[in-house]
Order: C-alpha cells, then sequence, then structure tokens
C-alpha cells in the first residue's frame, strides 16, 4: 500500500529560506572561530607532535636484537623465529663461534639476520618464542626507506635498534 | 580610432560572416556568427556610439546567439556534416549571390552621396546613452511605450504559464 | 597620441592583472584554509610558513602535468574553451574604478559611459567558454553541465541586470566612477549612516537599496557558478561537470577563470553598493599619493571580505535543485528586482530630496 507522505506546510519565514541560511551560517562561522583561537581539538600535527610518550607498555613496534652486558649477541641462531615468523619476514643464515673464542661454549651465533619490514606484521610471535630472549619488539614504528632493500633490516640495524638488555630477563617467570 | 583599426575589424566581420555560411559544421557557422557581431560592434564603437555597441553585444552575443548555440547543441549534427555537397545548388547560390552584389555595388557606384566625402563627425555635447534616452524619450515616446508594454505582457504572460501547476 | 595616457594605461594594466592574480592565487589557498577551519580541520600548512607557499606549489603542479588531449574530442574547440573561459572575467576588470587617483591618474582603466552595460555584456561571453567544453568534451556529464550553465546564466543575467536599474534611476549614469563619486557624496547605497546621515530621503532609497543588493549578490553568485548555484559542476552528479575531461593546464584556466570571475563580482558589487574605494574619514588621491595607496588598499580590502563571504556561503549551504534553482531565478528574483524598480520610481518621482 502506497503512503502518502504528508509535507510540512511552511510558513512565511520558512519559505523565504532566508532564517535558515543565516543560521547556517551562524554555525559555520562558530566553528571557523573555535577553529580559528584553537577551541577545537585537531588532529595531531604528526612529524612535529609525537605520542612517543604515551606509548602503552606492551606496544609492539619493530622487532629488534639485543646483545647482552658483556656485549654478545644472545642470539644463537636456533632459526626458531624463521621457523614460527607467519609472514616469512625472517632471514637467518647460523656461523660458527670459533674455538678459541671468549663464548666458544655458544658454538652458534647468527651470521647474518635479516628481518623484511615490508613482510613483518608485528605480532610479536618471534619474541614469544626466542628460548634466549635474544629478539624484541620495540617502540620504533616509523620504519621509512626509499627503496625495497631499504626496508630490510640487517643485523647491525636490528642490533642497533635493540641495544643492550642489562641482566637476565626471566619472562617464563610468572608462567611457573 | 585610427583608420587600421577600421580596416581590420571591417575584415573579421566579413570574413566570419563568410565563415558562417562555409561552415559545415554549424557550431562553428554559429561561433562565426559571434565574432562577427563584436567585429560589428567594434565598429559601432569607433564610431563613439558606446551604448549600441555594447547592446550589440549583451543582446545578439551574450543571449540571442547563446540561445542558438544552445539548440544547435542539442541537435544531432553528423547529419550535417556528413551530408554531399550539391554542386548544382553551390553554384546557383554563389552565382546569386554575386549577382547580388554586383547590383549593389553598381547602384552605390551610382549614387551621388556616395562619391562626395563628409566632413568628420562633430563630438557630441552629451554622452550617447544620454541622446539615445531623449531620443526615445521625446519623439519616439509612444511607439517606445507600446513596445514596453507588450515586452511586460510578454515577461508576465511567461511567468503565469511557467507558475501554472501541470495536473 | 598622447604617451602618458598610453604609458599609464600599459603600468595600469600591468598592475592591476598582476594584484588580481595573486588574489585569485591567494583566494584559492583561502578557500582551502577557511573551509577547513569551518570543517574543524587545519588545511594546508606545510608548505612554506603556514601553508602560505601552496599556491605556488599548485601551479609549479599545474604546469609539470602532462597535457593530454582525449582522443574522442573536437580538438580545436577543447583548446579554445579554456581561453574562453578566461578571458572575459579579467576583461570586465578595465571599467571598475579599483582606486581615486596617483599622482593624477585616475586609477581605472577605461572609464567608458556604459560601464555597467560593458560589465553585463562582457559577463555574457562567458557562457561561451563554459557551453564550448561542455559540448566539445563530447561525453555526456560535460554536456550535461553546459546545457544546465547556459541555461542558469542567462536566466540569472536578467535579474542582474534588472537588479542595476535603480542605481541608475538614481543616478541617470551608466558611468561606474559616477556611481562611486555619488556614494562618498551622499554615503554608500546600502548604508546610508556614512555622509549626510540626517536626510530622510536617503533612508527611504536605503530600503530598495538593500532588496537591490541581495538580488544582486545572489545573481552574482550563480553567474560566477558558486555554490549553492553549481550546478554546472555539481561533482557528485555530473562527476566535475563541463571540466571533466580536462587536466593539467587547461583545467587550471577554467579554475583560475572562476576565481576571477568572483574577484570580478565582488569588485562590481563593492562599486556598485559599498562604496567603491571610498572609506569614511580617508582623504581621495588628491591629498597625495599615499592617500591615493590607501583609497586601492581599502577598495581591494572590501572585495577580499567579499570573497570570504562567498567562501563562507560555499561551505554553508547545500546545492539547489536545478528546478529550484530556476524557479528562483525567474519566479521569485525576477519578480522582485521587477517591483524593487517601480519602489524606486516611485519615492524618485513623490518623495524628491
Amino acid at each position: 500500500m502506497a503512503i502518502t507522505v504528508s509535507r510540512p506546510k511552511l510558513n512565511w519565514s520558512e519559505r523565504l529560506y532566508l532564517p535558515a541560511i543565516v543560521a547556517g551560517m551562524v554555525i559555520t562561522l562558530k566553528h571557523f572561530k573555535n577553529m580559528l583561537f584553537g577551541r577545537t581539538k585537531v588532529t595531531m600535527q604528526y612529524p612535529e607532535e609525537k605520542w612517543d610518550s604515551q606509548l602503552p607498555e606492551h606496544y609492539r613496534g619493530a622487532p629488534a636484537l639485543v646483545r647482552d652486558e658483556s656485549g654478545r649477541i644472545r642470539c644463537v641462531a636456533c632459526q626458531l623465529c624463521e621457523f614460527i615468523c607467519p609472514p616469512r619476514a625472517i632471514k637467518i643464515i647460523p656461523g660458527e663461534i670459533p674455538s678459541g673464542d671468549r663464548f666458544a661454549k655458544v658454538e652458534k651465533f647468527p651470521n647474518e639476520f635479516d628481518i623484511d619490514m615490508i613482510r613483518c606484521i608485528y605480532c610479536g610471535l618471534c619474541e614469544e618464542v626466542c628460548p634466549e630472549q635474544a629478539i624484541y619488539l620495540r617502540k620504533d614504528y616509523a620504519i621509512t626507506g626509499f627503496t625495497r632493500a631499504d626496508m630490510v633490516h640487517d643485523k647491525s640495524k636490528l642490533l642497533e635498534i635493540g641495544g643492550v638488555m642489562q641482566g637476565v630477563v626471566l619472562k617464563w617467570n610468572e608462567k611457573k | 580610432m585610427p583608420s587600421f583599426l577600421f580596416w581590420i575589424f571591417a575584415a573579421v566581420m566579413l570574413g566570419f560572416g563568410a565563415a558562417v555560411v562555409l561552415n559545415r559544421n554549424p557550431i562553428a557557422s554559429a561561433l562565426s556568427l559571434v565574432i562577427s557581431f563584436l567585429g560589428l560592434s567594434a565598429l559601432f564603437m569607433s564610431l563613439d556610439a558606446f551604448f549600441i555597441g555594447i547592446i550589440q553585444i549583451l543582446v545578439y552575443t551574450g543571449a540571442v546567439m547563446v540561445l542558438f548555440l544552445f539548440i544547435i547543441m542539442l541537435l544531432d549534427l553528423r547529419t550535417e556534416t556528413r551530408r554531399k555537397m550539391n554542386v548544382v545548388a553551390v553554384v546557383g547560390g554563389a552565382m546569386v549571390a554575386l549577382a547580388f552584389f554586383a547590383q549593389i555595388c553598381s547602384v552605390v557606384g551610382q549614387l551621388g552621396a556616395a562619391q562626395q566625402s563628409f566632413p568628420p563627425l562633430a563630438s557630441p555635447k552629451m554622452d550617447d546613452v544620454h541622446s539615445v534616452g531623449l531620443l526615445l524619450f521625446s519623439n519616439y515616446n509612444v511607439p517606445f511605450q507600446i513596445i514596453g508594454v507588450l515586452v511586460l505582457v510578454a515577461t508576465v504572460g511567461v511567468v503565469v504559464l511557467s507558475k501554472r501547476e501541470l495536473r | 597620441m598622447d604617451y602618458v595616457f598610453l604609458i599609464s594605461s600599459f603600468i595600469k594594466i600591468v598592475a592591476l592583472f598582476a594584484v588580481v592574480l595573486g588574489i585569485v592565487n591567494y583566494t584559492v589557498y583561502a578557500e582551502r584554509r577557511i573551509s577547513a577551519l569551518i570543517q574543524d580541520r587545519l588545511g594546508p600548512n606545510r608548505v612554506g610558513p603556514a601553508g602560505l607557499l601552496q599556491p605556488i606549489a599548485d601551479a609549479l603542479k599545474f604546469l609539470a602535468k602532462e597535457d593530454l588531449t582525449p582522443g574522442h574530442v573536437n580538438k580545436f574547440y577543447y583548446w579554445l574553451a579554456p581561453c574562453l573561459a578566461m578571458i572575459p572575467a579579467i576583461t570586465t576588470l578595465a571599467v571598475i574604478p579599483f582606486g581615486s587617483t596617483l599622482f593624477g591618474v585616475p586609477m581605472v582603466i577605461a572609464d567608458i559611459n556604459v560601464g555597467v552595460l560593458f560589465v553585463f555584456a562582457i559577463a555574457s561571453l562567458s557562457v561561451y567558454g563554459i557551453v564550448i567544453a561542455g559540448w566539445s568534451s563530447n561525453s555526456k556529464y560535460p554536456f550535461l553541465g553546459g546545457v544546465r550553465s547556459t541555461s542558469q546564466m542567462i536566466s540569472y543575467e536578467l535579474s542582474l541586470g534588472l537588479a542595476v536599474i535603480p542605481i541608475f534611476l538614481l543616478l541617470g549614469q551608466l558611468r561606474l566612477t559616477e556611481v562611486v563619486r555619488y556614494q562618498i557624496e551622499h554615503g554608500w547605497m546600502i548604508a546610508p549612516f556614512v555622509g549626510d546621515w540626517a536626510n530622510p530621503h536617503k533612508w527611504l532609497l536605503a530600503i530598495p537599496m538593500m532588496i537591490s543588493f541581495v538580488v544582486f549578490t545572489i545573481a552574482i553568485f550563480a553567474e560566477t557558478n558558486r555554490l549553492p548555484f553549481d550546478l554546472p559542476e555539481a561533482e557528485t552528479e555530473l562527476v566535475g561537470g563541463y571540466h571533466t575531461e580536462y587536466g593539467s593546464m587547461k583545467f587550471a584556466l577554467f579554475f583560475l577563470g572562476e576565481y576571477v570571475a568572483m574577484i570580478t563580482g565582488s569588485a562590481i558589487i563593492v562599486t556598485l553598493f559599498l562604496g567603491g574605494w571610498h572609506f569614511p574619514w580617508i582623504p581621495d588621491g588628491s591629498q597625495g599619493w599615499g592617500w591615493g595607496l590607501v583609497n586601492i588598499f581599502v577598495f581591494f580590502s572590501k572585495v577580499v571580505v567579499l570573497l570570504c563571504v562567498f567562501i563562507w556561503v560555499r561551505w554553508t549551504l547545500p546545492r539547489f535543485r536545478y528546478d529550484q534553482l530556476m524557479r528562483l531565478g525567474w519566479v521569485f528574483f525576477f519578480e522582485i528586482a521587477l517591483a524593487n524598480i517601480f519602489l524606486v520610481a516611485i519615492i524618485l518621482a513623490y518623495f524628491p530630496s
């Protein structure tokens, strides 16, 4: 059944449109004024203003390798992270530590450790799976580059982001 | 106005006037007519008749030709440009036009007034808008009023017709 | 020939052209900033301090872009249309008195005795650019834009012309410098408190002048294809209207043409209704060249204020429907303007000053 929608009868001043137009213009003027005097909240001006200090504790940024207090790369090239990485962003070529070395007991170290940051999805599985607590997700999020090759973080870059991890982090302690 | 400007504008006017006839594309014809009108109004202005010149642009170029263009644009132009030239018609038309032109030339050549040269026009005491207005409202007051009423009736009629609701 | 006249005219033309193009560029910038502020955004603020170099960047972008001509267009007219869109808008500026005098030279390029008719005549030519653009693009949305624009401009030219007749009934002159001179002596057309404010005749006349002003301003909105009357280019329905098929500098010419037309329109409104270059207590250029410059500055300030109003209206009002637009033009403004003429004639005949 067709329903006839009755249109409201407009009175004289409403049909003149002018009061409505003026009311609309007052509203836009109010917005303009508030914005001009900075009374409206606006989007953050990104490169100048950053939100780094407010990043939450559990923020997952770029993955990075860490050294221990004595300067050794914690990674022992077990390749667990390489296997678990869902987008297969990690590539490790293990190497052997020569027998005369101070850390010869560890036997293996990563000869090359590349993370393709175009592929990385910041899931944090590598950090979770690492038995040596060698890879961590840091708070860096602005990862840029001009070429695809720029976007692959190699070992030195990862160590630079990671820095030194002080003390023994027993991340499974609370799960015991 | 220097005479070379007169020749330029006269040439523009005549050239584009010929283009109106010669162009196969109706849009091109209409636009040629527009430019021809512009040349005509420039000639009026060279005679210090600013009012007539401007009205020429305002009415013919700005309103009438726009409506022409409007209508032409809504037509299908392909048939017009694709049509074959009829040789007999072209030759006949050209001959008629030439005969007419020759006749005008002969008449003007024999006219006494066309041979003598006139002194330059004295510059008028008041501007042409005033003289046109004075003439219209003194010598031709009644016809002017009648035409005014006629135009007003036409506009009112259009408004009434367009205001009527369709049932 | 008079060489002083030639040289001074040349300088005036070049200077006015430069000033107007400068204002055009920064109107585009102001449009973007003001619209952003109205919508609680910030707008372009990256290029240069507060984004002030944005117009230059835009211009460079337009110039550097590939100048593409689509295959299905009518080449000659396709190239002709952007020029036709730009020329009439700029030509109109020739008769507008943009200042008093500077070193004794009147600040108007051509002070012809049919000033306002000249403005209307040239403004009526600006429809050709749009129509030809719409037709030559050979595609349906531009064509619809062209058709709409033709009928819109013809309709609103009528109320535009009728709205200024009251002024010329009052003055008995078509010369724009005379309009300004009258307003200096008797106060602005719509602001009778300037000048001899105690004169009741002036207050009586201000009523029809106000009506004229409103009708004229709205008609100028329609003539320059600005919102709420931007039906020829309505992005949401016609993609881009008559300039859908245009790109790079040819599009920029349409764009600039629209803004120049806006400036011209504001300049005419200022000259006819808002006292031109006059401002109370500021002497004219005969008191020294400094005051002459101040007069020019006053004129362009008024124009800029009106441009801001144009922008403000654009980002406030929604677009009219096409039949509403035609109705408004023919049934509403046309009659108001016509009745207004009678009103002024009656006032002038029965209540002489």
